[in-house]
């Protein structure tokens, strides 16, 4: 593994969120995940599924439930290179939700691009 | 009667057991990620809508709020509470259902 980074393979990441944030830790612990894999310099992108795309709803504010807001990150992975986030748009009109009610630049696609996007991925981490 | 209802109603079948078992006249109070069943315009709008003709339906502020959500996001007749509320609904009624 470390002779491939080190040689320069670069592999397409793709990290599935699927679960809405603050009720348990799954978005949470998957940015933390990304945000470490940005270090290794690999094709990463990020997929919003079915309630994960409730991470991505704007004016998220947890000062009333004490937990740490951490839908600030979302905004800063860019940061870190981490520009490829894709939304299903089946989910988000399942939910209500369009694309101005989102915190940051997405590319909202529909099943059939996702599914093409799962499928042209090397590596999946699911959340 | 007062049912809370703590998961995603796109999730897990919480809720929809819930107005499934709930008897008339019980108040549920949709807490946590239950908080998205209150949405207007998702695909559960409906049911949530009919089912406000046989119970008054609660949503927790606090829980909205962290999830970006205010009145403008609900159904309408959803009254929103902060926790002093929700602790009188609770000594309120009788028992406490919670529909994990």
């Amino acid at each position: 593994m470390d002779d491939q980074i080190e040689s320069g393979i670069v592999k397409k990441f793709l990290y599935i969120n699927r679960r809405a944030p603050h009720g348990t830790i799954y978005a949470h612990e998957a940015l933390e995940v990304v945000l470490i894999g940005a270090a290794f310099e690999q094709d990463v992108s990020l997929a919003f599924i079915d309630d994960g795309v409730f991470q991505l709803k704007k004016d998220q504010d947890t000062s009333d439930i004490h937990t740490k807001n951490f839908s600030k990150i979302y905004k800063a992975l860019e940061m870190y290179d981490v520009e490829k986030l894709f939304v299903e748009k089946e989910s988000l009109d399942k939910r209500g939700l369009t694309e101005d009610d989102l915190s940051v630049d997405v590319k909202v696609i529909n099943s059939s691009e996702m599914k093409k996007l799962i499928t042209d991925s090397e590596v999946m981490f699911n959340f | 009667m007062l049912h809370t209802v703590n998961k995603s109603p796109f999730e897990k079948n919480s809720l929809e057991t819930c107005l499934r078992l709930a008897n008339d006249k019980s108040s549920i109070i949709l807490i946590e990620d239950g908080v998205y069943g209150a949405l207007k315009n998702t695909s559960i709008e409906a049911t949530i809508i009919d089912a406000q003709k046989n119970y008054k339906i609660y949503v927790l502020g606090p829980d909205l709020k962290a999830r970006g959500l205010d009145k403008n996001s609900l159904i309408t007749n959803i009254e929103i509470v902060d926790y002093n509320k929700f602790v009188k609904l609770a000594v309120e009624n009788d028992k406490i259902q919670n529909w994990l």
